[in-house]
This record gives C-alpha cells, structure tokens and sequence, in this order.
C-alpha cells in the first residue's frame, strides 16, 4: 500500500514522463484547481501547454467540522493541463491509474456524462466523472470558454480528488484514516484545519469586513484594468496581479456565502461582479499575450 | 446484395443522447439507400460507437435522364445550332418540348450515377456530421466539424473495401476497437461478416438488445424492475455485467424512499425486496466488465454506499436539531427565481391561495395553511441540499418526525406531484390544494414577469406545472375554475386553455373536434368540462347527433352571413305555421326539458331530437324571406337555438365524419 504522498509522486512522475511541467499549487485560495493561474489564464490563446499541480482547493461551505468522513471544507486536488487535448488522452487518463496500482482489468471504469460549467469565470466545457467501482474520483473537461473567451485550441484537464482516490486504494471508509506518510494520518496532518476553519466560515468571519474586502480587491483589481487598457507598454503590465484580485474577490464570495450573508436579490449579482473582473482579466492576458508572440515574430 | 457497415468511434456518448443520435444518422442516411435502390438498414451503438448497417439493391447511383430546356421553337434554326453546339451534340438530336408555355428546343441528357464507393465517400461524412445532438462540442480549432464527444475513429466499409473519407481530421479505415481494458489493446482489423463476433472477442456487445439481455439474465431474485435506469445502463457499458452487493441493515431505519434515491439515482443500482415487498439490505450494480472474480468491485461499490448511507444518517440527524417550522425565514435567502425574489414570499403568497382555495373545496383550512408554509422549508436542509430530487418528499417525512400531523406531512410530501402525466396527484384533498396553489404561483408569477415557454424552451417547466394543475383539477373532480386564476393576462389565460386542450386530447384520448365543441364554452371547471366532454362522446354516435351538429353549422354560417348581430327575439306572431312553427315549439319544449335538469347525455339527447324539425326547416323554409321583419324573425329563432343549445357543447365545432373524428 502507497502512502498518500506516494501516490501523489507516482502521479506527478507519471505526467512529468508525459511532458507536463510540474508546477507547484497556486498560493492565494482558490475553490478549484481550475481557478490557478496555470489553468484559467493558460488554457487561453493557442500556445500549447502541458502542467500538473497539486491545488488545495477551500470550499468554505463545505465545511463539516472535521466530522464528516468524507466531506471537506479544503480538498487536494491533482490537477492537470494538456493543451491541446492529445487523441489518446483518455488513454493516457487510464495509464495513470494503472501507474497508481489500479489494475484495471479487476475494477470497473465508467465515463458519466458530467459538464462543467462556472459562471463567476465565464468558463464551461463537456464532459465526464470518471466513476471508479462507483465511486467518482476523476472530473475530465474539454474546455470550450474560459474566461468568456471561446477557446480554439481545446485543452483536456483532469481533476483527480485525492482523497477518494487513496482511500479507495488504502481501502478506508474515512479520509481522516488516510495514511499521510509513515506515522501520520490525514487526521494528523489536517483535521485542526478543518475544525477550525469550519469554525471561522460558518461562525466568526466578520461579514462586515468580508464585504468591505470584497470591494476593496474589486476595485484594485477594476483599478489595475484601467490602467492597463491606457498603458504604453502592456507587455509588462501586472495583469496577473489583478488576476489575484479576481481570485481574492471569488474566495470571499464563497466565505459570504458560508456565512449565509449573501441575499436572493444580491447572488446574482455578485457572480456578475466577478464575472466581469475574470472576463476583463482574461482579455487582458490574451492581449497582453498575442502582443508578446508579435514581438518575438518581429 | 452489397453491404455497408459505418462504425463512428467516439470517446463515451452521453447514455441518453445515443438513440436519438442514432436515429438522426439513420433519417440522414436513407436517402442514400434510396439512390442506391433501396434496402434494408439497422442502426447500432455502444457508449464508444454509432453503427449504421444496411444491405441495399444496386451497386452504382441509378442514371437520371432530364431534359435541358432550350430556346423557343420559334428562335428558329440558327438558335437551335448554337444550342446544339453548347450541348455537344448534332441538331438533329434536339426534339420539341411543352413547357406549357409553347414549344422549346430541348435536348435528353443522362446524368450517370455514381459508383456506390465514391457517393458513399461523399456523402457518410456529412451525414455523420450532420447527426443531431442537444449540446456538441469542438475539439480541433474552431473551424472543424463539431460533435458530441471527439471522433477517434470511423470504420467504413463497402462489403469488404474502405470506403475513402476523412472527417474532424479522421481517415476512415478497415479497423474498430475494442472494450477499453479489456479488449486487444490496438486497432482490430475488421471483416464485415465477422464484425459482430470481432466485437464480441473484444468484450464489446453491439447490439443494445443483447446487451440488456445479458443485464437481464444477470439481475437475480427480488430485483425491482427499473425500465429506465436498465436503459441507462445499456448505454452505459459496452460489456456489461451486474454484480450484486449489500448493505448493513442497520441502514433501513432510513426511510426507504432516500435509500433507494440513493441507490438508483446516484450509484445507479438496482434495488432489491424481500418477499413482503419492503426493501432488502442488497443491490445490483452492473459494471461494463467480465465479473468480479476477486470480488474487488463489489467491495468497493459497497464502501461507495456506505459512505452514501452515513452522510445521508447524517444529513437527517443534523437536519432534525432544526424543525421545519424554525427554517421559515431561512427561505428568504434561497432564491426562487432571480425575478421573483426568494422561497419565503413564495410559500405566503402560496399559503393565502391555498387557504381561499380550501375554503372553496371543503379543505382543513388549517392543515393547508401549515403546509403550504412548512413545504419548502426542506430547500434549506442538508438532505435536500445533496439529494435535491428528494424535495417535498424529505418535507414530508421531516414533518411526520416532527410531529406536524399525518395530513400536513402527506400534503407536504406530495405538493410536487404529479411530476409527469404518469403520476398520480396528491393522495388527501388538503395535498391536492397545496399542490395546486404552489404551481398556480409559479405560473402566475413567471408569467407575470414574461418568462413565458416558447417552443422547446421552457426552463421553468411551466408546461408541466400547468399539466399537473390540470390533472389534479379533473381527476380530483374540484369544483374551481381553472381560467379565474389567469386573472387579466391573455398570455396565461391562452397558455392554460391549451394545456386543458392537450389534457383531453392527448391523455384522456377524445377527439380533437369533440375536445373544440366542449372547450368552447370556455369554462374552467375541468370536472364540469369532462362530463360534458364524455357526454358529447357518448351521444355522438347516436343517428341524430352528427346531422344536427352539421346543421348547427349551417346555422352558424347564416348567421354570420346575415350579419344578423343582435337578432333580437322571437315574435311568435310572425312565425309561418308549419316546418317554422314545429321547429320554435319544439325548440321551447327541449329548453323547458333542459331547465328541469338531467344528466348532460340526456340534454344532449334531447337537443340531438331537434333534428327532424330543424332537417324540415331547412328543408322547406327560406330564411331570406324578402320580408326583411319575417326574415329578421327567422334570424332570431336561429340564434335562440344556436345560443341556447350550445352551453354544453358548441355543435358546430363537431367535423361530421360518421363519428370517426380522430384526434
């Protein structure tokens, strides 16, 4: 039996074998591995590119005190880029399973219909949960938008939730009673954050100060795309930093949300807010990004 | 007899867009069949694989012989020449033509059909292309052929040869493959009388039949029979195989109803009984594999549940420390509609109707009022959150648990049914009240902001709201008129009147004409509305019937011919002894027979005897008497007739047809 932290090597060795950059996670909160930058901004544009990563993603409201056994306010999820989406690509999906020790000749694979669609990134594509013995522990997406952007070259990303997958290979009923490492379970190394965390979303983040922040990474974040569109030089311009702001205002939307602070009327609106800031941003990039291929044709 | 075998491999299809899908590649394919002489055709397909089969009579495209139109006779010679000579043949083969018009020049010209091979490389790709699916995909630039799921490879064969294309970048070729683990790992080389059998070695079984065969024979003992998930999952596996686990009975003491949600709806089992009929602790999974010799997959189908089962014991555990009645105000914040603001002002607004609608139908005044409140109060628990198809049914046993009363907990668990014109309405009147308040609402209220269904849209299923209110109105007999609830908007009033329209048509199954004469009146009250209906049905066949309906017709056109407009009433006085007399006598006793009462078969009976004398009328009177004052008269015993006999069904809405009138 492999320790969590092996499976997670034998995942990255496995896409590293396959050209796939091994980027490490995002380091603001993200819901979704998705909402890196390695994945919004670069599925954008027709450069190839290929990354693997592992992305705690937090889900404020999914939160359970650390009391459920397989619900989790934050997740891991191994996440990867292939752009564009080789012809064998679920092929090389299956190679990774094998790689992990699941013989699949003694198991049951399905592909499910499950599209994936996010409004507050103006993103969607089709495709799968890959559903292992019944249990769903791979989402596979051909993008089709992101960023309000419809994409031309088309990448396939694979989302593996590391939790279910190693504790169906250590056959545990409970996430907490994965084995880690040698002498640490997953209780020992995240359940303290959990239960705290659980606290705070639920419980103690100021709603006030929520909104207050809210605005404020708006509006650096409108602020920055203001200045971007009248800058000499937009080659150097910090359009991933506002791209953080975006992420910024997308993690306290979900902490309102948590909180129950966010009305009917107001919902809809804010995901707009959002929106607009993830679709102005991924312009940006693409601007930014077709003027950099023109130099280096220059 | 040639063949031709078309296999379309694609990364997993949607399970239920598969027979749709195959069904659009054949309509796009029998024209070609059709140019090729004809034959026969089969359509096939796994989750990986649209298959299109078909032996068919010729081996080239039939020739077609036209005639090219040329100049006029009367150009004369020198236009025929140059005629000829653009055509490439000599004068002499041109011949006169009639185009109605006159005389032309005109030449035979034979357009040779192509050999089987090159119109079929021509035309598979676009009818592949062209197959029909709710959402498509692109997967190679913009620009390029756009598709459910990627094509990866097409097989394409003419009896034994490749039938040359490309599409989405993809050469067709002479080879398929097989189950993704467990069959040959590269290309299978494909013999078209072995196709079948190749397949098979692979672990791939073609036919949809035989797959649910094999699924069928592996169900076992106390299966409940699930039509649609067996559907499901002949589309989901390639090579299936049901395995069969269970579960800890301990699990039972969860309502049935979320276990088995659980189970088909989530985990795609088959759920098992024991022989009382109560649910049995076991399942059936069936897997796309050879079995289970290690028994692998059944253990961890049954850790899946297990988990499954814990969260929703856990889900109902923590939903009781918070009773239904304590979760009003948190509907404000669960939106029912971006336009119409949140859950909590729709279930008062819902409660006020519902309690005038139970004071008109003989409700408990109080279990509606409760309920309605109660109803949407299970949108803010944590078993509704995960199993969202559970809504109102959660409500329901929640409300039981808590001790809100046998009849608010049945009101509240059936206040979504009928979800189909299948299903049955609410069980107790009070369930049947709050079920149509709370649709009546979203009617009202969508319509009210204009989100209206057009054509196949209709994201807030107001169709089927609007069925449901129509069912539960006439099958439970509720003496409520349906059209009041329209208030002043045409939109709805127009919206509801076909859906009663489309009621009795479709499901009830009376004829279109009969279902028009009734509607006519334009009644709300469905219950009054389908006696009426079955009257009318009844009485048709009888002699008399269809004659006078012609008859009223008649009427009906003279009336609008005179533009009699207000015909004012009878004067006896001026009434021509005879066929005139007879008819206004017998007119005043059937009315005075109708005014007594009856059944509505009898009063249709009765105005049906009418016919001899209106038959002698037409027959001997002339309406447009030049006497305007006589002629003015006859106009008005027609309209009294025409008015006062149609308040149960407008007779001249009937299409005589010897009472064969189908819908």
């Amino acid at each position: 039996m492999d320790f969590y932290q092996e499976t997670v090597f034998k995942l990255k060795r496995y896409w590293a074998d396959r050209g796939c950059i091994l980027q490490e996670p995002h380091d603001l909160e993200v819901g979704a591995g998705t909402m890196a930058p390695e994945t919004f901004l670069r599925v954008l544009g027709d450069k190839p590119y290929k990354v693997a990563y592992v992305q705690p993603s937090r889900r404020p409201a999914d939160g359970r005190y650390g009391e459920n056994p397989n619900r989790l306010y934050k997740h891991q999820q191994l996440q990867v880029i292939l752009k564009p989406a080789p012809a064998d690509v679920i092929e090389q999906y299956l190679g990774s399973l094998e790689a992990i020790g699941i013989e699949l000749a003694k198991h049951d694979i399905k592909l499910e219909e499950d599209n994936w669609e996010s409004p507050t990134l103006g993103a969607w594509g089709v495709g799968w949960q890959v559903m292992l013995d019944g249990l769903e522990i791979t989402q596979f997406t051909y993008f089709q938008q992101c960023g309000g952007i419809d994409l031309d070259v088309v990448p396939a990303e694979i989302t593996y939730g590391l939790e279910r997958i190693v504790a169906f290979l250590q056959d545990v009923d409970s996430v907490y009673d994965i084995e880690w490492a040698p002498g640490f379970k997953y209780s020992d190394v995240r359940l303290a954050d959990e239960q705290q965390f659980s606290a705070y979303n639920f419980e103690m983040a100021d709603v006030q100060r929520l909104w207050r922040l809210f605005d404020e990474h708006e509006a650096e974040c409108l602020e920055l795309l203001a200045r971007f569109r009248k800058a000499p030089d937009q080659s150097r311009f910090p359009v991933l930093a506002a791209y953080d702001q975006v992420l910024k205002c997308s993690h306290l939307f979900n902490l309102l949300d948590a909180r129950g602070a966010i009305s009917v009327t107001e919902r809809v609106g804010v995901i707009a807010r959002v929106r607009k800031l993830a679709t102005a941003v991924a312009a940006a990039w693409v601007r930014q990004q077709s003027q950099a291929a023109e130099k280096e044709v220059a | 007899m040639p063949r031709l075998l078309l296999e379309v491999g694609v990364e997993e299809i949607p399970d239920w867009m598969i027979e749709p899908a195959l069904e659009s590649l054949g309509a796009n394919l029998a024209p070609l069949i059709e140019k090729l002489g004809g034959g026969q055709a089969w359509t096939d397909a796994t989750p990986r694989r649209l298959v299109y089969r078909s032996r068919y009579t010729l081996d080239k495209e039939r020739d077609e012989d036209t005639l090219v139109q040329g100049p006029s006779l009367s150009a004369g010679e020198k236009a025929a020449a140059g005629f000829a000579r653009k055509m490439g043949v000599p004068v002499t083969e041109l011949s006169p033509m009639d185009t109605g018009k006159g005389l032309y020049f005109s030449i035979k010209q034979r357009k040779m059909g192509l050999p089987a091979r090159e119109l079929l490389a021509t035309a598979l790709p676009t009818a592949i292309a062209g197959i029909q699916f709710p959402k498509t995909m692109h997967w190679g630039g913009k620009d390029s052929v756009r598709f459910i799921r990627p094509i990866r490879w097409v097989l394409a064969l003419l009896d034994d040869e490749i039938i040359p294309f490309d599409i989405a970048g993809v050469p067709s070729g002479d080879w398929t493959y097989g189950h993704r683990v467990l069959g040959s790992k590269g290309p299978i080389q494909i013999t078209i009388g072995e196709y079948d059998q190749m397949l098979r070695d692979n672990y791939v079984v073609v036919r949809a039949s035989d797959r649910e065969s094999k699924i069928r024979a592996g169900l076992g003992a106390g299966v409940r029979p699930d039509p649609e998930l067996l559907k499901t999952l002949v589309y989901l596996t390639e090579f299936p195989t049901a395995i069969r686990g269970s579960f800890d009975p301990q699990y039972l003491e969860l309502p049935e109803e979320i276990l088995a949600t659980v189970m088909r709806h989530h985990q795609r089992y088959f759920t098992v009984e024991k022989p009382d009929g109560s649910l049995a602790p076991e399942f059936v999974a069936v897997t796309n594999t050879n079995g289970d010799q290690d028994g692998l997959i059944r253990k961890g189908n049954e850790r899946v549940l297990r988990a499954r089962f814990n969260d929703a014991r856990f889900f109902w555990r923590v939903d009781q420390q918070k009773k239904l009645s304590a979760r009003v105000d948190d509907l404000a914040k669960v939106t029912f509609q971006a336009k119409l603001g949140s859950y909590k002002e729709k279930a008062e607004r819902v409660q006020q109707l519902a309690v005038q609608m139970a004071a008109q139908v003989g409700a408990d005044e109080n279990t509606v009022s409760i309920a309605t409140l109660l109803a949407k109060c299970d949108l803010t628990t944590e078993m509704v959150k995960e199993f969202t198809e559970l809504q109102g049914l959660v409500g329901g046993l929640y409300a039981r648990e808590q001790g809100e009363g046998e009849a608010v907990a049945t009101a509240i668990y059936d206040h979504y049914k009928p979800v189909s014109m299948e299903d049955s309405i609410p069980r107790t009147l009070e369930g049947q009240v709050v079920a149509l308040a709370d649709k009546i609402d979203t009617l009202r209220e969508c319509f009210r902001v204009g989100l209206i269904p057009t054509g196949s849209k209709d994201p807030f299923a107001l169709r089927r709201a609007a069925q449901g209110v129509v069912k539960i109105l006439a099958e439970a007999r509720l003496p409520i008129d349906l059209f009041a609830f329209a208030e002043r908007n045409e939109e709805l009033l127009q919206f509801l009147q076909e859906r009663v329209a489309h009621y009795l048509r479709e499901v009830k199954g009376f004829p279109y004409d009969e279902v028009n004469a009734v509607t006519a009146t334009k009644s709300g009250v469905l219950m009054d509305v389908l006696d009426r209906l079955t009257a009318v049905h009844d009485v048709r066949p009888t002699p008399n019937f269809e004659p006078l309906a012609a008859s009223f017709k008649r009427i009906e056109n003279i009336l609008k011919q005179a533009e009699a407009g207000e015909a004012g009433t009878v004067r006896q006085e001026l009434l021509a002894p005879g066929p005139e007399q007879d008819l206004y006598e017998a007119f005043l006793r059937i009315r005075s027979d109708m005014a007594k009462g009856g059944s509505y078969a009898a009063k249709l009976t009765s105005i049906a005897s009418l016919r001899p004398q209106v038959d002698l009328f037409f027959d001997k009177i002339l309406v447009n008497d030049p006497d305007a004052a006589i002629r003015r008269n006859r106009l008005a015993l027609l309209a009294s007739l025409l008015t006062e006999f149609s308040t149960i069904a407008d007779f001249s809405a009937i299409v005589a047809q010897g009472g064969n009138a189908q819908s």
